[in-house]
């Protein structure tokens, strides 16, 4: 610091910052990528290991033994559930009272801001049916959750079948020291918000639900079921949450460790792990996986029916049963051994999970990345935007640093200046407001004039939105403030830069990916844009770079990765499904993408498209 | 408003009247023309006195017997007891009640009760000579000036709606609840010392019991004994829900009984099978009450109940049944020699045919009597005479189910509590009161002790029933001082018939200083239990329309007396997480933190607070002479 202090050697660092700004920001920016792919490469990780002690050597010996009788009250499930057309409450409360639970319902009923076209739904009604084991000599304290839910067709009657089956296995077993919750949620992650809600007795997204006549204190960790078929050849653990919460990463880790003892093939993202890391291919492989964990974050949604129980600090994932015609082939028991064992661990804990990572990254199930490893990647992002700002400060100062005290004397050049800042960061966040609010509500009118459906509607009014951002700003700013100065662009930047680091930090803290994918696009065109470069072409790259064509990218490179690629025309439908999908989420479940982008992200993105545009 | 005061007020008397006064509770059985010998499992002050001194209950008894001959079949057995020869002062009895539930599990339910015909509190003389009462607990009283003492342990929740209310209710974890004789000066002073005498006597953690959770509750426990003391400065009350209760404290309990564990029906509690079960509590109850009728000098009484529920689905192996040997892996031999009285009981109310399960071996002996509201039949074993041991030498209850288990219960009042909202920073109790009565509309009493930690907004205190504001008529809230004392609210809430009443109250979560937390802060804390107490509308009562086993004459007014029970339902405890720092980082957090303070704030304070200016070269010395003599003649200075 007494570099700083001392005047002569402060210019002389302030000179060498600007002077070699722009390479320095350079080297950031490849160095940001560079490290990056390295996480996934196998030696620069760490190999994941139990933290938790209450789970640790195992002596737990499995004896489920009733995967058959699990598949015929499948078969059973099924036919009631073609019978009632949707949930068979009345024989799912039967069959867990048969099995000497206490038995409850809940019905709930949700209309979606605009229809779901994907899933086919508007009006929702269901109900939910859950079982609670009491633990012997337990006060009711503390609570594991079991659940699956009821999809409509065929699939998932496996896990309900296989659900009652542990059920009843675990009845009369003697070691339960916490009350165990046997779920069954219709309508998948709406039920489920419905249960989650009525059971911690909050209200955040307008679901009506009647109350839950039945509780077991705070649950600790939950466990949701997806199987479709008989014989399972692999299992895939998911992870990500709303919002691109994850559960501590014990959860994963005892996954994988019963999955090593019972000899399961495990995935994660789908992808089985390689041993051949020192290869092209085993490290693109690790790559993939961790890319897609990553957009898989990004993105904010629940992927599973575990995702929303992580906002009330309970460690959730769910476990997706693959059958991908593998000669390896796993019957039922084997995997009601696994949720056995894994669900007697988590009876043994004695303080909920925290020993091991919130935050981390997995390239494979037995590596991981964690926090102190890929946030180096973002912050090289994060410092251009910061070096970039120093400059345009010193800049700034410059003509004014010939008298004795730079600073009090920089600021009256920028006095005019202050309005004409001020002016496009109102536009461009009312503009913003806009793009958020209008949308949903402005779908019956569109419906009206426009020959589509509401869920068009909404998108298209969204796209329309966005698209009338870029006209918009740049042609009010001048009629409000007059003519805008050179020094009124490198205000209105400097403020934009710091903004947009102050941002992406944030978002960075609480959801790595989103925060890294966004930085990644948005980083290099806002830290070079200035008003005097050839405008049509920087004005391409600018829309190019932005955040909708990010979420565009992110299609196809996901639908890349999980080896379907599509065309363009596929990939646009997708795109479209996917913003309104944004869209639901937030209103169903509070997601926090859509408005995080709308509000904030695309504001910032227009100043620095007025500053393109600035005369 | 002055009316309305006054009525709150005999409302108040009233509820704790029937408590408080053992005089009146009498008068409850004494009207209930069925109570049988084991109505003192329900409550009650009454002594049976079977050494054949006639007191007042044992002619009242005998009343009841020649009213309902019809009904006890074995009454002229019962009658003809052998004459025993009268204990020198002190008495014993024991008695086990089974009660088969609704839902395939049994109930068993142990009472031992010794009397003790002193009385040090009131002359103030040392008292050197114990026979049955243990010798323990007796110096404990007359050390501490105890003039009531109530402990209980229990590990598991009591499910209401699956078993219906228990003979004695206790909350999970311990609980201990001491009126004190009003000449003790220091209470705070003697609550602490008997805790820990007591944390000795049980080994039990009891001596965690400080100022921070303990209470002095106003109307929500009265004494049960002799006397009515109302001043609550002689009251304490603690819980500890986190308390867990094993063999450990098995044995200390059972050393308390004159027989031990080696005769009677104590020899059936054998630890690995009672801490085998769903439901465990054991309890020891002192209270003085009155050695005759005329209450010219007292007694003292200690109860000691276990009370235990077995798991048809754990120990069932597929058979529904159940036998003492499958329960205790015991059979019953003999009663204690020195128990005046040793019966068994079973609650074969449910079960009048034989329809739902089979009782082996029979038993002529029938008894009735009015439980918690609810008229109950029971197949009396004595233990006292040979021919209940048959040709074996030995008892063996067999109880076979034959129907299935049912559904669950709707008891009259019925309570449960949760906290609601997410994250770690506000929060909101609730407590749902149930009142499941069709008709009849009647108040409860709510007690809450809640820790300081969780700093309770009491403004936001709302009572709602049937989606209305009810305003309840009484409350004493006590707010908590941190580090020092709970917060303590109490609240006296009108149930309307057929309704859910919900208490909320929001609270924040206070973030402790690092040495407050427990060594695994993220298990959570524990707020003790809610007590719910309420004179509740007898079933009795309510059936308008029972003409069966009563004469017509009788029948048309329903008897005040017996018109409600006194019923205390506790809620389950709750576990809240508070905020809680990373542990495991304490050095990674002092290094940053310094870093940070040192470099970082230091000098950019500096760099922002100091002026810098460029330093000019000192002018030579002539021109500084010069200068000096240019400002004495007021002439510009040289630059």
């Amino acid at each position: 610091m007494g570099l700083l202090s001392d005047p002569n050697r402060r210019k002389a660092l302030t000179n060498l910052l600007t002077r070699l700004n722009t390479p320095i920001c350079m080297v950031c920016y490849l160095a940001a990528i560079v490290w990056f792919m390295g996480l996934a490469f196998e030696p620069f990780t760490l190999r994941t290991y139990m933290s938790e002690n209450a789970m640790g050597s195992t002596m737990v010996e499995e004896r489920f033994s009733a995967g058959e009788r699990a598949l015929s009250t499948a078969k059973e499930f099924d036919a009631h559930k073609r019978k009632a057309g949707g949930m068979p409450v009345d024989w799912l409360v039967k069959m867990m009272q048969a099995r000497g639970l206490e038995v409850f319902t809940q019905s709930f009923s949700r209309k979606l801001p605009f229809p779901d076209e994907n899933k086919e739904r508007y009006m929702v009604r269901g109900t939910n049916v859950y079982g609670i084991l009491r633990a012997p000599r337990a006060p009711r304290t503390e609570a594991l959750v079991i659940s699956a839910p009821c999809s409509p067709g065929n699939s998932n009657n496996q896990a309900v079948g296989l659900l009652l089956g542990l059920a009843q296995y675990f009845r009369n077993q003697v070691y339960w020291a916490k009350d165990i919750i046997f779920l069954v949620n219709e309508h998948d992650l709406i039920g489920m918000q419905a249960w989650l809600e009525g059971y911690h007795h909050t209200n955040i997204t307008g679901m009506e639900y009647s109350p839950l006549q039945g509780r077991a204190g705070s649950i600790q960790a939950a466990l949701s079921l997806e199987l479709s078929s008989d014989v399972i050849t692999s299992l895939d653990l998911i992870l990500e949450g709303l919002n691109g919460q994850l559960p501590n990463l014990d959860l994963a880790n005892l996954f994988y460790a019963f999955c090593q003892k019972l000899g399961v093939l495990c995935t994660i993202q789908g992808k089985l792990q390689r041993n051949d890391w020192d290869t092209a291919e085993g490290y693109t492989h690790a790559a993939q996986t961790m890319m897609l964990m990553v957009l898989k974050q990004a993105c904010g949604r629940s992927w599973g029916d575990h995702g929303l129980f992580l906002r009330y600090h309970i460690e959730a994932a769910s476990i997706r049963g693959i059958n991908s015609f593998r000669h390896y082939k796993m019957d039922t028991t084997t995997i009601g051994r696994l949720l056995e064992g894994m669900v007697r661990k988590l009876n043994n804990l004695l303080e909920r999970l925290h020993q091991s990572y919130f935050f981390y990254l997995l390239p494979s199930l037995s590596r991981f990345v964690s926090i102190g490893y890929y946030m180096p990647a973002f912050g090289l992002l994060a410092v251009i935007l910061l070096l970039r700002a120093l400059d345009i400060w010193v800049h700034l100062g410059t003509p004014a640093l010939a008298a004795v005290d730079g600073v009090s004397e920089a600021e009256q050049p920028s006095g005019p200046g202050v309005l004409s800042v001020l002016t496009p960061v109102v536009i461009s966040h009312l503009t913003g407001v806009a793009l958020y609010l209008l949308p949903v509500h402005l779908q019956e009118i569109a419906v009206e004039h426009f020959p589509v459906s509401e869920t068009e509607a909404v998108v298209l009014t969204a796209i329309a939105i966005y698209t009338a951002g870029l006209a918009l700003p740049h042609n009010t700013q001048r009629l409000l403030s007059g003519e805008g100065t050179e020094q009124g662009w490198k205000v209105l930047k400097l403020t934009a830069l710091l903004y947009l680091a102050a941002l992406l930090g944030c978002t960075a803290l609480i959801n790595f990916s989103l925060g890294f994918i966004l930085a990644v696009t948005l980083v290099p065109i806002t830290a070079s844009i200035t008003p005097h470069m050839p405008k049509a072409l920087s004005a391409l790259a600018m829309v190019l770079l932005s955040p909708a064509f990010t979420i565009l990218y992110c299609v196809f490179i996901y639908q890349e990765l999980i080896e379907a690629p599509v065309s363009i025309n596929e990939g646009w439908m997708l795109f479209l499904s996917v913003i309104s999908q944004g869209i639901l989420d937030h209103a169903l479940y509070g997601s926090l993408v859509y408005p995080l982008l709308a509000l904030f992200i695309y504001p910032c993105w227009l100043m620095f498209w007025n500053i393109l545009f600035w005369k | 408003m002055a009316a309305h005061r006054c009525g709150l007020f005999l409302v108040i008397i009233l509820i704790f009247s029937s408590l408080a006064h053992p005089s009146s509770c009498d008068t409850l059985e004494k009207a209930d023309g069925n109570v049988g010998e084991k109505q003192g499992v329900s409550d009650a002050h009454r002594e049976v006195n079977a050494d054949g001194s006639v007191t007042g209950e044992d002619l009242n008894e005998r009343q009841w017997q020649s009213t309902d001959v019809e009904l006890d079949r074995s009454d002229g057995t019962e009658d003809s007891e052998p004459f025993r020869p009268a204990p020198a002062k002190d008495e014993f009895q024991e008695e086990l009640v089974i009660r088969p539930l609704h839902s395939g599990d049994i109930y068993a339910s142990f009472q031992f009760r010794t009397l003790w015909d002193t009385d040090f509190l009131q002359e103030g003389q040392k008292v050197s000579h114990y026979r049955l009462f243990p010798k323990s607990l007796g110096q404990v009283l007359s050390k501490f000036s105890v003039r009531e003492l109530h402990i209980s342990f229990t590990q598991g929740f009591w499910r209401t709606m699956q078993w219906g209310q228990p003979f004695i209710p206790s909350p999970p974890g311990a609980e201990l609840w001491v009126w004190f004789h009003h000449t003790v000066s220091d209470v705070d002073g003697n609550w602490k010392e008997l805790t820990n005498v007591l944390s000795g006597i049980f080994c039990a953690s009891l001596n965690f019991i400080d100022l921070t959770n303990t209470v002095q509750p106003s109307a929500s426990f009265k004494p049960l004994g002799l006397g009515n003391a109302t001043d609550h400065r002689f009251l304490r009350y603690a819980t500890l829900p986190r308390e867990i209760v094993c063999t450990e404290n098995l044995t200390p309990w059972k050393k308390l009984l004159p027989c031990g564990s080696k005769a009677g029906l104590a020899v059936l509690m054998k630890s690995e099978k009672l801490f085998h079960s769903s439901f465990h509590s054991q309890a020891v109850h002192i209270r003085p009450v009155c050695q005759d009728d005329q209450c010219t000098n007292k007694a003292w009484e200690l109860r000691q109940t276990l009370n235990v529920v077995f798991d048809l689905y754990t120990s069932g192996q597929g058979k529904r049944e159940w036998s003492l040997f499958k329960m205790f892996s015991r059979t019953l031999t003999e009663a204690c020699p020195l128990a005046s009285s040793s019966k068994v009981y079973v609650d074969i109310t449910d079960n009048p045919e034989g329809e739902l399960f089979e009782l082996s071996p029979a038993t002529s002996l029938l008894s009735q009597a009015v439980v918690l509201g609810d008229r109950r039949t029971y197949s009396v074993y004595d233990l006292t005479r040979a021919e209940t041991f048959g040709q074996l030498r030995s008892l063996n209850l067999l109880l076979r189910w034959k129907g299935e288990s049912g559904d669950m219960l709707r008891p009259l009042l019925h309570a449960e509590r949760y906290v609601a909202g997410f994250g770690l920073q506000t929060g909101e109790i609730h407590t749902v009161i149930y009142n499941n009565h069709p008709y009849r509309a009647f108040p409860v009493l709510l007690m809450d002790s809640v820790p300081w930690y969780l700093q309770l907004y009491i403004h936001t205190l709302t009572v709602t029933s049937k989606s209305r504001d009810n305003k309840p008529s009484y409350i004493h809230y006590q707010p908590a001082k941190d580090r020092h004392r709970p917060h303590l609210l109490e609240m006296l809430i009108q149930l309307p018939p057929h309704s859910m009443t919900e208490v909320t109250v929001q609270f924040e979560r206070a973030l402790l200083k690092w040495t407050e937390y427990t060594p695994d802060p993220n298990h959570g804390f524990y707020v003790g239990s809610s007590v719910v107490s309420a004179l509740v509308p007898s079933m009795v009562a309510m059936n308008t329309n029972f003409t069966k086993d009563q004469p017509l004459f009788s029948s048309f007014v329903p008897v005040k007396e017996e018109s409600s029970y006194f019923v205390r339902v506790y809620t389950e405890p709750l576990l809240v997480n508070l905020p809680t720092p990373d542990f495991s980082m304490p050095y990674n957090v002092i290094c940053l933190t310094c870093t940070v303070v040192a470099v970082g704030y230091g000098s950019f304070y500096n760099l922002l607070t100091r002026t810098f200016q460029v330093d000019e070269p000192s002018p030579p010395l002539a021109k500084r002479l010069a200068n000096l003599v240019r400002r004495i003649r007021g002439v510009p200075l040289l630059t």
